[in-house]
Protein backbone atom coordinates (compact mmCIF):
# COMPACT_ATOMS: atom_id res chain seq x y z
CA UNK A 1 0.00 0.00 0.00
CA UNK A 2 1.41 3.43 -0.90
CA UNK A 3 1.86 6.42 1.43
CA UNK A 4 -0.74 8.70 -0.36
CA UNK A 5 -3.81 5.76 0.81
CA UNK A 6 -3.35 6.32 4.33
CA UNK A 7 -4.84 9.87 3.96
CA UNK A 8 -7.70 7.97 2.01
CA UNK A 9 -8.05 5.56 4.63
CA UNK A 10 -7.78 7.95 7.90
CA UNK A 11 -10.70 10.37 5.63
CA UNK A 12 -12.38 7.24 4.66
CA UNK A 13 -12.99 6.32 8.21
CA UNK A 14 -13.54 9.01 9.72
CA UNK A 15 -16.31 9.51 7.61
CA UNK A 16 -17.82 5.83 8.38
CA UNK A 17 -17.39 6.93 12.31
CA UNK A 18 -19.66 10.21 11.45
CA UNK A 19 -22.44 8.57 9.89
CA UNK A 20 -22.41 6.05 12.32
CA UNK A 21 -22.16 8.04 15.22
CA UNK A 22 -25.12 10.35 13.67
CA UNK A 23 -27.02 7.08 13.25
CA UNK A 24 -26.94 5.86 16.26
CA UNK A 25 -27.48 9.41 17.94
CA UNK A 26 -31.05 9.83 16.25
CA UNK A 27 -31.86 6.04 15.68
CA UNK A 28 -31.33 6.00 19.48
CA UNK A 29 -33.56 9.19 19.89
CA UNK A 30 -36.28 7.91 18.26
CA UNK A 31 -36.01 4.04 18.89
CA UNK A 32 -35.62 4.23 22.71
CA UNK A 33 -39.14 6.07 22.87
CA UNK A 34 -40.62 3.78 20.51
CA UNK A 35 -39.27 0.67 22.22
CA UNK A 36 -40.06 1.70 25.49
CA UNK A 37 -43.70 2.44 23.65
CA UNK A 38 -43.81 -0.93 22.55
CA UNK A 39 -42.54 -2.77 25.80
CA UNK A 40 -45.32 -1.35 27.87
CA UNK A 41 -48.74 -0.64 25.69
CA UNK A 42 -50.03 -4.11 25.55
CA UNK A 43 -53.36 -4.12 26.98
CA UNK A 44 -53.10 -4.29 30.56
CA UNK A 45 -49.98 -2.76 30.61
CA UNK A 46 -48.51 0.74 31.72
CA UNK A 47 -49.32 2.76 28.86
CA UNK A 48 -51.86 0.18 27.39
CA UNK A 49 -52.85 0.92 24.25
CA UNK A 50 -53.29 -1.87 22.04
CA UNK A 51 -54.09 -0.52 18.94
CA UNK A 52 -51.26 2.06 18.31
CA UNK A 53 -48.74 -0.71 19.84
CA UNK A 54 -50.10 -3.13 16.89
CA UNK A 55 -49.54 -0.40 14.54
CA UNK A 56 -46.25 0.70 15.45
CA UNK A 57 -45.29 -2.93 16.07
CA UNK A 58 -46.34 -3.61 12.40
CA UNK A 59 -44.64 -0.83 11.07
CA UNK A 60 -41.18 -1.60 12.85
CA UNK A 61 -41.72 -5.02 11.31
CA UNK A 62 -42.41 -3.84 7.64
CA UNK A 63 -38.47 -1.48 7.76
CA UNK A 64 -37.18 -4.34 9.35
CA UNK A 65 -37.90 -7.13 6.49
CA UNK A 66 -37.22 -4.77 4.06
CA UNK A 67 -33.39 -5.51 2.77
CA UNK A 68 -31.02 -2.78 3.90
CA UNK A 69 -29.59 -2.04 0.18
CA UNK A 70 -33.32 -1.92 -1.03
CA UNK A 71 -34.18 0.72 1.84
CA UNK A 72 -31.21 3.09 0.39
CA UNK A 73 -32.42 3.41 -3.12
CA UNK A 74 -36.16 3.16 -2.43
CA UNK A 75 -36.20 5.76 0.00
CA UNK A 76 -34.01 8.48 -2.50
CA UNK A 77 -37.25 11.02 -2.85
CA UNK A 78 -37.41 11.45 1.19
CA UNK A 79 -33.03 11.57 1.58
CA UNK A 80 -33.39 13.92 -1.32
CA UNK A 81 -36.52 15.83 0.65
CA UNK A 82 -34.44 15.88 3.91
CA UNK A 83 -31.10 16.60 3.05
CA UNK A 84 -31.13 17.98 -0.52
CA UNK A 85 -28.90 15.61 -2.39
CA UNK A 86 -28.55 11.55 -2.07
CA UNK A 87 -24.95 11.23 -2.72
CA UNK A 88 -22.28 11.87 0.33
CA UNK A 89 -22.37 10.67 3.99
CA UNK A 90 -25.34 13.17 5.65
CA UNK A 91 -27.04 11.77 2.64
CA UNK A 92 -26.56 8.12 4.01
CA UNK A 93 -27.33 9.39 7.36
CA UNK A 94 -31.16 9.16 6.40
CA UNK A 95 -31.38 5.86 5.04
CA UNK A 96 -29.20 4.37 8.07
CA UNK A 97 -31.52 6.09 10.68
CA UNK A 98 -34.49 4.58 9.27
CA UNK A 99 -32.78 0.93 9.47
CA UNK A 100 -31.41 1.69 12.91
CA UNK A 101 -34.85 2.72 14.51
CA UNK A 102 -36.79 0.03 14.44
CA UNK A 103 -33.59 -2.21 15.03
CA UNK A 104 -32.96 -0.33 18.53
CA UNK A 105 -36.71 -0.40 18.89
CA UNK A 106 -36.58 -4.01 19.20
CA UNK A 107 -33.70 -4.15 21.20
CA UNK A 108 -34.91 -1.49 23.83
CA UNK A 109 -38.45 -3.73 24.37
CA UNK A 110 -36.59 -6.87 24.76
CA UNK A 111 -34.48 -5.48 27.22
CA UNK A 112 -37.42 -3.65 28.83
CA UNK A 113 -39.21 -6.92 29.33
CA UNK A 114 -36.65 -8.78 30.97
CA UNK A 115 -37.12 -6.79 33.92
CA UNK A 116 -38.99 -8.71 36.13
CA UNK A 117 -43.15 -7.41 36.33
CA UNK A 118 -42.82 -7.79 40.51
CA UNK A 119 -40.85 -4.05 40.32
CA UNK A 120 -43.40 -2.81 38.30
CA UNK A 121 -46.06 -3.85 40.65
CA UNK A 122 -43.96 -2.81 43.72
CA UNK A 123 -43.73 1.04 42.04
CA UNK A 124 -47.47 1.18 41.13
CA UNK A 125 -47.59 0.20 45.03
CA UNK A 126 -45.44 3.33 46.03
CA UNK A 127 -47.71 5.52 43.85
CA UNK A 128 -45.56 5.75 41.09
CA UNK A 129 -47.13 7.31 38.16
CA UNK A 130 -46.32 5.56 34.46
CA UNK A 131 -43.74 7.58 33.62
CA UNK A 132 -42.23 7.36 36.45
CA UNK A 133 -41.94 3.76 36.69
CA UNK A 134 -40.70 4.07 33.00
CA UNK A 135 -37.50 6.19 33.97
CA UNK A 136 -36.89 5.07 37.46
CA UNK A 137 -37.46 1.69 37.39
CA UNK A 138 -37.41 0.14 33.78
CA UNK A 139 -34.59 2.21 32.10
CA UNK A 140 -32.70 1.80 35.33
CA UNK A 141 -32.99 -1.98 35.49
CA UNK A 142 -32.90 -2.39 31.54
CA UNK A 143 -29.39 -0.35 31.42
CA UNK A 144 -27.25 -3.73 30.91
CA UNK A 145 -29.41 -4.83 28.23
CA UNK A 146 -29.91 -1.49 26.56
CA UNK A 147 -26.51 -1.28 26.27
CA UNK A 148 -25.39 -4.60 24.43
CA UNK A 149 -28.74 -3.91 22.52
CA UNK A 150 -26.70 -0.69 21.49
CA UNK A 151 -23.34 -2.34 21.10
CA UNK A 152 -25.19 -4.68 18.35
CA UNK A 153 -26.87 -1.66 16.98
CA UNK A 154 -23.51 0.12 16.17
CA UNK A 155 -21.44 -2.94 14.89
CA UNK A 156 -24.41 -3.81 12.46
CA UNK A 157 -24.58 0.24 11.57
CA UNK A 158 -20.62 -0.35 10.89
CA UNK A 159 -21.74 -2.88 8.20
CA UNK A 160 -24.62 -1.19 6.85
CA UNK A 161 -22.42 2.18 6.46
CA UNK A 162 -20.11 0.40 4.34
CA UNK A 163 -23.23 -0.85 2.00
CA UNK A 164 -24.02 2.33 1.20
CA UNK A 165 -20.47 3.34 -0.05
CA UNK A 166 -22.03 1.15 -3.02
CA UNK A 167 -24.76 3.65 -3.61
CA UNK A 168 -23.05 7.13 -3.44
CA UNK A 169 -22.33 7.35 0.34
CA UNK A 170 -18.77 8.06 1.27
CA UNK A 171 -16.25 5.88 4.08
CA UNK A 172 -14.68 2.77 4.19
CA UNK A 173 -17.19 1.01 2.16
CA UNK A 174 -17.13 3.45 -0.91
CA UNK A 175 -13.05 3.73 -0.64
CA UNK A 176 -12.90 -0.49 -0.67
CA UNK A 177 -15.15 -0.90 -3.61
CA UNK A 178 -13.90 2.20 -5.76
CA UNK A 179 -9.80 1.38 -4.95
CA UNK A 180 -10.09 -1.97 -4.17
CA UNK A 181 -12.91 -3.32 -6.33
CA UNK A 182 -12.86 -0.84 -9.46
CA UNK A 183 -9.54 0.01 -9.84
CA UNK A 184 -8.25 -3.42 -8.96
CA UNK A 185 -5.80 -2.45 -5.41
CA UNK A 186 -6.83 -5.69 -3.31
CA UNK A 187 -4.39 -4.06 -0.79
CA UNK A 188 -6.51 -1.00 -0.28
CA UNK A 189 -9.26 -3.55 -0.09
CA UNK A 190 -7.58 -5.51 2.63
CA UNK A 191 -6.36 -2.47 4.54
CA UNK A 192 -10.33 -1.52 4.80
CA UNK A 193 -11.70 -5.39 6.35
CA UNK A 194 -8.60 -5.03 8.40
CA UNK A 195 -10.07 -1.35 9.47
CA UNK A 196 -13.83 -2.62 9.76
CA UNK A 197 -12.45 -5.44 11.96
CA UNK A 198 -10.76 -3.38 14.17
CA UNK A 199 -13.46 -0.83 14.71
CA UNK A 200 -16.15 -3.68 15.50
CA UNK A 201 -13.89 -5.44 18.09
CA UNK A 202 -13.56 -1.92 19.79
CA UNK A 203 -17.60 -0.96 19.92
CA UNK A 204 -18.04 -4.54 21.25
CA UNK A 205 -15.29 -4.73 24.10
CA UNK A 206 -16.67 -1.25 24.97
CA UNK A 207 -20.26 -2.31 24.71
CA UNK A 208 -19.38 -5.30 26.89
CA UNK A 209 -17.19 -3.31 29.53
CA UNK A 210 -20.49 -0.48 30.10
CA UNK A 211 -22.83 -3.37 30.08
CA UNK A 212 -20.72 -4.87 32.99
CA UNK A 213 -20.49 -1.50 34.55
CA UNK A 214 -24.19 -0.96 34.70
CA UNK A 215 -25.20 -4.79 35.40
CA UNK A 216 -25.34 -5.07 39.25
CA UNK A 217 -27.14 -8.33 39.70
CA UNK A 218 -24.28 -10.43 40.17
CA UNK A 219 -21.66 -9.68 43.19
CA UNK A 220 -18.70 -10.36 40.50
CA UNK A 221 -19.98 -7.15 38.83
CA UNK A 222 -19.60 -4.82 41.75
CA UNK A 223 -17.13 -3.21 39.92
CA UNK A 224 -14.82 -1.88 42.37
CA UNK B 1 -63.64 -8.37 63.07
CA UNK B 2 -66.64 -9.75 61.96
CA UNK B 3 -67.06 -13.37 60.42
CA UNK B 4 -70.21 -12.81 58.85
CA UNK B 5 -71.84 -9.60 59.57
CA UNK B 6 -74.61 -10.30 57.03
CA UNK B 7 -75.96 -12.85 59.82
CA UNK B 8 -75.30 -10.69 62.72
CA UNK B 9 -77.55 -7.83 61.20
CA UNK B 10 -80.20 -10.89 60.27
CA UNK B 11 -80.11 -11.24 64.06
CA UNK B 12 -80.53 -7.57 64.69
CA UNK B 13 -82.87 -6.85 61.96
CA UNK B 14 -80.77 -4.13 60.38
CA UNK B 15 -80.29 -3.80 57.12
CA UNK B 16 -76.78 -5.86 56.11
CA UNK B 17 -75.78 -2.42 54.25
CA UNK B 18 -75.72 -1.04 57.41
CA UNK B 19 -73.53 -3.71 59.58
CA UNK B 20 -71.17 -3.55 56.55
CA UNK B 21 -70.78 0.24 56.94
CA UNK B 22 -70.51 -0.01 60.88
CA UNK B 23 -67.95 -2.99 59.81
CA UNK B 24 -65.83 -0.73 58.40
CA UNK B 25 -66.03 3.03 60.67
CA UNK B 26 -63.17 3.72 62.21
CA UNK B 27 -61.56 0.94 60.38
CA UNK B 28 -57.26 1.41 59.39
CA UNK B 29 -58.73 -1.53 56.82
CA UNK B 30 -62.76 -2.27 55.77
CA UNK B 31 -63.92 -4.85 53.32
CA UNK B 32 -67.32 -4.52 52.72
CA UNK B 33 -68.93 -7.16 50.41
CA UNK B 34 -66.68 -7.59 48.76
CA UNK B 35 -66.21 -9.52 45.50
CA UNK B 36 -64.55 -10.69 42.68
CA UNK B 37 -64.79 -11.86 39.14
CA UNK B 38 -63.57 -12.66 35.93
CA UNK B 39 -64.63 -14.58 32.70
CA UNK B 40 -63.39 -18.21 32.63
CA UNK B 41 -63.08 -20.27 29.53
CA UNK B 42 -66.14 -21.09 28.30
CA UNK B 43 -68.42 -17.56 29.03
CA UNK B 44 -68.20 -19.02 32.92
CA UNK B 45 -67.46 -16.40 35.49
CA UNK B 46 -64.81 -17.32 38.08
CA UNK B 47 -65.23 -15.57 41.09
CA UNK B 48 -61.74 -15.12 43.19
CA UNK B 49 -63.61 -13.62 45.76
CA UNK B 50 -66.77 -14.01 47.49
CA UNK B 51 -68.92 -11.35 49.54
CA UNK B 52 -65.58 -11.04 51.60
CA UNK B 53 -66.51 -8.67 55.20
CA UNK B 54 -63.48 -8.04 56.97
CA UNK B 55 -62.75 -4.63 59.34
CA UNK B 56 -59.39 -4.45 60.07
CA UNK B 57 -58.45 -2.36 63.28
CA UNK B 58 -55.92 0.57 63.58
CA UNK B 59 -52.58 -0.99 65.45
CA UNK B 60 -54.02 -4.75 64.66
CA UNK B 61 -51.58 -7.03 63.35
CA UNK B 62 -54.28 -9.18 61.12
CA UNK B 63 -53.12 -12.20 59.39
CA UNK B 64 -55.02 -13.38 56.45
CA UNK B 65 -54.02 -17.72 55.74
CA UNK B 66 -55.12 -19.43 52.84
CA UNK B 67 -53.77 -22.38 50.88
CA UNK B 68 -52.29 -21.06 46.97
CA UNK B 69 -55.52 -20.27 44.79
CA UNK B 70 -57.36 -19.31 47.66
CA UNK B 71 -58.08 -15.63 46.65
CA UNK B 72 -55.72 -14.12 49.40
CA UNK B 73 -53.62 -12.33 47.17
CA UNK B 74 -56.55 -10.65 45.12
CA UNK B 75 -57.40 -9.73 48.65
CA UNK B 76 -54.12 -7.95 49.83
CA UNK B 77 -53.75 -6.34 46.55
CA UNK B 78 -57.23 -4.51 46.57
CA UNK B 79 -55.93 -2.90 49.51
CA UNK B 80 -53.55 -0.52 47.97
CA UNK B 81 -55.44 -0.82 44.78
CA UNK B 82 -53.29 -3.04 42.42
CA UNK B 83 -56.68 -5.30 41.79
CA UNK B 84 -60.35 -3.76 42.17
CA UNK B 85 -63.64 -5.25 43.47
CA UNK B 86 -66.48 -6.06 40.87
CA UNK B 87 -68.49 -5.81 44.06
CA UNK B 88 -68.42 -4.01 47.38
CA UNK B 89 -65.94 -1.40 48.85
CA UNK B 90 -62.60 -1.81 50.09
CA UNK B 91 -61.53 0.90 52.29
CA UNK B 92 -58.34 2.34 53.52
CA UNK B 93 -59.05 4.95 56.81
CA UNK B 94 -62.32 5.40 55.48
CA UNK B 95 -61.15 6.10 52.10
CA UNK B 96 -62.81 4.10 49.18
CA UNK B 97 -59.45 2.65 47.48
CA UNK B 98 -61.61 0.09 44.93
CA UNK B 99 -62.87 3.26 43.01
CA UNK B 100 -60.21 5.98 43.59
CA UNK B 101 -58.32 6.52 40.56
CA UNK B 102 -55.19 8.65 39.14
CA UNK B 103 -53.83 10.92 41.62
CA UNK B 104 -56.13 9.93 44.27
CA UNK B 105 -55.52 6.20 44.21
CA UNK B 106 -51.76 7.21 43.99
CA UNK B 107 -52.37 9.61 47.48
CA UNK B 108 -53.54 6.72 49.01
CA UNK B 109 -50.53 3.95 47.89
CA UNK B 110 -48.37 6.50 49.02
CA UNK B 111 -49.94 5.81 53.04
CA UNK B 112 -49.71 1.77 51.85
CA UNK B 113 -46.44 0.37 52.57
CA UNK B 114 -46.24 -3.05 50.76
CA UNK B 115 -43.64 -5.68 51.31
CA UNK B 116 -42.97 -8.72 48.84
CA UNK B 117 -42.19 -12.78 49.14
CA UNK B 118 -39.18 -11.88 46.18
CA UNK B 119 -38.21 -8.69 47.82
CA UNK B 120 -38.91 -6.80 44.65
CA UNK B 121 -35.77 -4.57 45.22
CA UNK B 122 -34.14 -2.65 42.27
CA UNK B 123 -30.73 -4.28 41.35
CA UNK B 124 -29.54 -1.25 40.26
CA UNK B 125 -30.01 0.82 42.97
CA UNK B 126 -28.14 0.16 46.46
CA UNK B 127 -29.62 -0.34 49.72
CA UNK B 128 -29.90 3.56 50.19
CA UNK B 129 -30.98 4.22 46.64
CA UNK B 130 -33.40 1.29 47.07
CA UNK B 131 -35.12 2.90 50.20
CA UNK B 132 -35.09 6.52 48.62
CA UNK B 133 -37.52 5.45 45.91
CA UNK B 134 -41.00 5.63 47.32
CA UNK B 135 -39.31 9.07 48.39
CA UNK B 136 -38.12 10.03 44.76
CA UNK B 137 -41.40 9.51 43.64
CA UNK B 138 -43.27 11.32 46.31
CA UNK B 139 -41.34 14.54 45.04
CA UNK B 140 -39.11 15.12 48.49
CA UNK B 141 -36.30 17.12 48.92
CA UNK B 142 -33.07 15.29 48.14
CA UNK B 143 -31.90 16.28 51.47
CA UNK B 144 -34.78 14.81 53.24
CA UNK B 145 -34.36 12.09 51.24
CA UNK B 146 -30.88 11.70 52.74
CA UNK B 147 -31.73 11.73 56.09
CA UNK B 148 -34.66 9.80 56.13
CA UNK B 149 -33.41 7.03 54.34
CA UNK B 150 -30.34 7.10 56.75
CA UNK B 151 -32.58 6.52 59.70
CA UNK B 152 -35.04 4.16 57.96
CA UNK B 153 -31.14 2.16 57.39
CA UNK B 154 -30.64 2.65 60.96
CA UNK B 155 -34.07 1.33 61.69
CA UNK B 156 -34.23 -1.98 60.34
CA UNK B 157 -30.85 -2.97 61.76
CA UNK B 158 -28.54 -2.48 57.96
CA UNK B 159 -26.42 0.18 59.63
CA UNK B 160 -22.89 0.46 56.89
CA UNK B 161 -24.71 -1.88 53.96
CA UNK B 162 -26.18 1.59 52.58
CA UNK B 163 -24.46 1.02 49.92
CA UNK B 164 -24.14 -2.39 48.66
CA UNK B 165 -26.51 -3.72 45.93
CA UNK B 166 -28.82 -6.21 46.72
CA UNK B 167 -27.04 -8.88 44.59
CA UNK B 168 -24.68 -8.24 47.48
CA UNK B 169 -27.19 -8.93 49.87
CA UNK B 170 -29.04 -12.15 52.38
CA UNK B 171 -32.15 -12.96 52.19
CA UNK B 172 -33.32 -11.57 55.10
CA UNK B 173 -31.33 -8.32 54.20
CA UNK B 174 -32.98 -7.91 51.61
CA UNK B 175 -36.71 -8.24 53.25
CA UNK B 176 -35.30 -5.35 55.68
CA UNK B 177 -34.29 -3.29 52.83
CA UNK B 178 -38.14 -4.04 51.88
CA UNK B 179 -39.46 -3.14 55.02
CA UNK B 180 -37.25 -0.13 55.01
CA UNK B 181 -38.66 1.37 51.79
CA UNK B 182 -41.71 0.62 52.46
CA UNK B 183 -41.83 2.43 55.82
CA UNK B 184 -40.12 5.08 53.41
CA UNK B 185 -43.07 7.66 53.16
CA UNK B 186 -44.07 6.68 56.62
CA UNK B 187 -47.58 4.53 55.97
CA UNK B 188 -50.37 3.83 58.13
CA UNK B 189 -50.98 0.27 56.69
CA UNK B 190 -48.36 -2.15 55.78
CA UNK B 191 -49.11 -5.25 53.49
CA UNK B 192 -47.32 -8.18 53.44
CA UNK B 193 -46.77 -10.46 50.68
CA UNK B 194 -45.96 -14.22 51.80
CA UNK B 195 -42.76 -11.95 52.89
CA UNK B 196 -41.29 -14.82 55.03
CA UNK B 197 -41.91 -17.67 52.68
CA UNK B 198 -38.45 -17.06 50.85
CA UNK B 199 -36.27 -17.27 54.36
CA UNK B 200 -35.07 -20.16 56.49
CA UNK B 201 -37.20 -20.62 59.84
CA UNK B 202 -33.96 -18.53 61.59
CA UNK B 203 -34.24 -15.44 59.55
CA UNK B 204 -38.05 -15.83 59.13
CA UNK B 205 -38.21 -15.30 62.74
CA UNK B 206 -35.67 -11.78 63.08
CA UNK B 207 -37.66 -10.10 60.21
CA UNK B 208 -40.97 -11.10 62.37
CA UNK B 209 -39.62 -9.55 65.19
CA UNK B 210 -38.73 -6.56 63.10
CA UNK B 211 -42.67 -5.86 62.08
CA UNK B 212 -43.53 -6.73 65.41
CA UNK B 213 -41.53 -4.06 66.26
CA UNK B 214 -42.17 -1.58 64.11
CA UNK B 215 -46.14 -2.52 64.83
CA UNK B 216 -45.80 -1.52 68.54
CA UNK B 217 -43.68 1.57 68.01
CA UNK B 218 -45.25 3.06 64.52
CA UNK B 219 -48.77 2.19 66.00
CA UNK B 220 -48.89 0.86 62.06
CA UNK B 221 -51.43 -1.36 60.87
CA UNK B 222 -50.13 -4.67 59.41
CA UNK B 223 -52.21 -6.71 57.11
CA UNK B 224 -50.37 -10.16 55.96
CA UNK B 225 -50.72 -13.21 53.99
CA UNK B 226 -49.25 -16.27 54.22
CA UNK B 227 -49.78 -20.15 54.03
CA UNK B 228 -47.95 -20.74 57.05
CA UNK B 229 -49.85 -21.06 60.79
CA UNK B 230 -46.40 -20.01 61.89
CA UNK B 231 -46.07 -16.82 61.08
CA UNK B 232 -50.34 -16.19 61.91
CA UNK B 233 -48.95 -17.54 65.50
CA UNK B 234 -46.11 -15.66 66.13
CA UNK B 235 -46.81 -12.24 64.79
CA UNK B 236 -50.73 -11.82 64.65
CA UNK B 237 -53.19 -10.16 66.70
CA UNK B 238 -55.84 -11.13 64.69
CA UNK B 239 -56.75 -13.62 61.99
CA UNK B 240 -58.69 -14.51 58.71
CA UNK B 241 -58.78 -17.78 57.23
CA UNK B 242 -59.62 -17.97 53.72
CA UNK B 243 -60.97 -20.58 51.13
CA UNK B 244 -62.04 -20.60 47.30
CA UNK B 245 -62.59 -16.87 47.51
CA UNK B 246 -64.71 -16.73 50.80
CA UNK B 247 -63.23 -15.77 54.45
CA UNK B 248 -64.79 -19.50 56.57
CA UNK B 249 -63.14 -17.86 59.81
CA UNK B 250 -62.07 -14.89 61.32
CA UNK B 251 -61.57 -13.49 64.61
CA UNK B 252 -58.56 -12.83 67.37
CA UNK B 253 -55.90 -15.14 66.81
CA UNK B 254 -56.10 -16.63 70.18
CA UNK B 255 -59.66 -17.78 70.19
CA UNK B 256 -59.00 -18.99 66.54
CA UNK B 257 -56.21 -21.37 68.08
CA UNK B 258 -58.20 -22.84 70.85
CA UNK B 259 -61.58 -22.73 69.16
CA UNK B 260 -60.99 -23.71 65.18
CA UNK B 261 -64.36 -24.54 64.24
CA UNK B 262 -63.57 -24.46 60.35
CA UNK B 263 -62.19 -28.03 59.10
CA UNK B 264 -59.74 -25.96 57.15
CA UNK B 265 -58.80 -24.12 59.91
CA UNK B 266 -58.37 -27.24 62.05
CA UNK B 267 -56.43 -28.64 58.84
CA UNK B 268 -53.76 -25.67 59.24
CA UNK B 269 -53.09 -26.02 62.85
CA UNK B 270 -52.87 -29.27 62.17
CA UNK B 271 -49.31 -28.05 61.01
CA UNK B 272 -47.96 -25.80 63.93
CA UNK B 273 -50.31 -27.93 67.33
CA UNK B 274 -50.50 -31.00 68.60
CA UNK B 275 -53.64 -31.75 66.77
CA UNK B 276 -52.99 -34.18 64.69
CA UNK B 277 -53.40 -37.83 65.51
CA UNK B 278 -50.34 -40.55 65.10
CA UNK B 279 -50.79 -42.53 62.64
CA UNK B 280 -51.40 -45.93 64.69
CA UNK B 281 -53.96 -43.99 66.43
CA UNK B 282 -55.43 -42.83 63.11
CA UNK B 283 -55.62 -45.99 61.79
CA UNK B 284 -57.59 -47.26 64.01
CA UNK B 285 -59.72 -44.49 64.89
CA UNK B 286 -63.67 -45.52 64.62
CA UNK B 287 -66.77 -43.02 64.46
CA UNK B 288 -68.33 -44.83 66.69
CA UNK B 289 -68.11 -46.56 69.62
CA UNK B 290 -67.57 -50.15 69.13
CA UNK B 291 -69.02 -53.30 71.14
CA UNK B 292 -66.97 -54.76 73.81
CA UNK B 293 -64.34 -52.47 75.68
CA UNK B 294 -62.90 -49.88 74.06
CA UNK B 295 -61.34 -46.07 74.45
CA UNK B 296 -62.38 -42.80 73.76
CA UNK B 297 -60.25 -40.50 72.02
CA UNK B 298 -60.65 -36.90 73.29
CA UNK B 299 -59.18 -33.63 72.32
CA UNK B 300 -58.34 -31.50 74.79
CA UNK B 301 -57.38 -27.14 74.60
CA UNK B 302 -56.25 -25.65 77.93
CA UNK B 303 -57.06 -21.90 77.27
CA UNK B 304 -56.07 -18.72 79.19
CA UNK B 305 -55.03 -19.03 83.05
CA UNK B 306 -56.29 -23.49 82.78
CA UNK B 307 -53.19 -23.77 80.53
CA UNK B 308 -50.88 -24.44 82.89
CA UNK B 309 -53.10 -25.97 85.57
CA UNK B 310 -52.02 -29.95 86.27
CA UNK B 311 -55.41 -30.59 84.99
CA UNK B 312 -54.92 -34.68 84.03
CA UNK B 313 -53.46 -35.02 87.15
CA UNK B 314 -56.73 -33.97 89.13
CA UNK B 315 -58.91 -35.91 87.08
CA UNK B 316 -57.01 -39.26 88.36
CA UNK B 317 -56.77 -37.69 92.07
CA UNK B 318 -60.59 -36.62 92.13
CA UNK B 319 -62.27 -38.82 89.78
CA UNK B 320 -60.09 -41.96 89.38
CA UNK B 321 -59.95 -41.40 86.35
CA UNK B 322 -56.61 -42.70 83.94
CA UNK B 323 -56.11 -40.63 80.69
CA UNK B 324 -53.32 -41.68 78.38
CA UNK B 325 -51.60 -38.72 76.93
CA UNK B 326 -51.16 -39.35 72.86
CA UNK B 327 -49.97 -36.25 71.45
CA UNK B 328 -49.65 -32.84 72.66
CA UNK B 329 -48.03 -29.46 72.94
CA UNK B 330 -47.99 -26.16 75.01
CA UNK B 331 -47.97 -23.09 72.85
CA UNK B 332 -47.80 -19.43 72.61
CA UNK B 333 -50.23 -17.21 70.66
CA UNK B 334 -48.75 -14.17 71.32
CA UNK B 335 -48.04 -13.88 75.18
CA UNK B 336 -50.86 -16.41 75.73
CA UNK B 337 -50.12 -19.93 76.72
CA UNK B 338 -52.41 -22.93 75.21
CA UNK B 339 -52.29 -26.20 74.87
CA UNK B 340 -53.99 -29.06 72.94
CA UNK B 341 -53.71 -32.58 74.03
CA UNK B 342 -55.26 -35.34 72.72
CA UNK B 343 -55.76 -38.27 75.20
CA UNK B 344 -57.87 -41.46 75.13
CA UNK B 345 -59.85 -42.73 78.47
CA UNK B 346 -62.17 -45.76 79.00
CA UNK B 347 -65.19 -44.79 76.85
CA UNK B 348 -67.88 -46.19 79.69
CA UNK B 349 -66.14 -42.88 81.72
CA UNK B 350 -65.58 -40.78 78.68
CA UNK B 351 -68.67 -38.42 79.33
CA UNK B 352 -67.83 -38.34 83.21
CA UNK B 353 -63.93 -36.74 82.21
CA UNK B 354 -65.19 -34.54 79.92
CA UNK B 355 -67.98 -33.30 81.95
CA UNK B 356 -65.33 -32.66 84.66
CA UNK B 357 -62.44 -31.13 81.90
CA UNK B 358 -65.55 -28.63 80.74
CA UNK B 359 -67.01 -27.68 84.29
CA UNK B 360 -62.94 -26.31 84.71
CA UNK B 361 -62.88 -24.11 81.36
CA UNK B 362 -61.02 -26.79 79.60
CA UNK B 363 -62.46 -27.35 75.94
CA UNK B 364 -63.01 -30.76 75.02
CA UNK B 365 -63.88 -32.42 71.26
CA UNK B 366 -64.57 -36.74 70.83
CA UNK B 367 -62.33 -37.19 67.82
CA UNK B 368 -64.02 -40.71 67.88
CA UNK B 369 -62.97 -44.47 69.58
CA UNK B 370 -60.32 -47.12 69.47
CA UNK B 371 -60.82 -50.96 70.83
Amino acid sequence: MSADLIPLLWEATLQTLYMVAASTILGTAFGLPLGVFLATSQRGELLSAPWANKVLGLVVNATRSVPFIILVVAIIPLTRAIVGTSIGTNAAIVPLTLAAIPFIARLVENAIREVDAGLIEAARAMGATPFQIIAKVLLAEARPGIALGLTLAVVSLIGYSAMVGAVGGEGLGDLGIRYGYQRFMPEVMAAVVVVLIVLVQLVQSLGERIAARFDKRAPRNRGR
Amino acid sequence: MTGNPAADAAKANVPADAAKDKAAAGAAIGFAGVGKAFDGPGGTRVHALADVTLAVEPGAICGIIGRSGAGKSTLLRMVNGLERPTSGTVTVAGRDVGRAQGAALRAIRREVGMIFQHFNLLSSRTVAGNIALPLEIAGEPAGAIRARTADLIARVGLDGLAGRYPAELSGGQKQRVGIARALATSPRVLLSDEATSALDPETTQTVLRLLADINRDLGLTILLITHEMAVVRDIASHMAVIEAGRIVESGPTYDIFTRPRHPTTRSFLGGVTGLTLPAFIAGRLLPARPDGPSEEVIRVTFAGTHATDPMLSRLAVEKGIASNILAGAIEEVGPHPFGNLLISVDADRGPEARAYLERHGLLTEVLGHVR
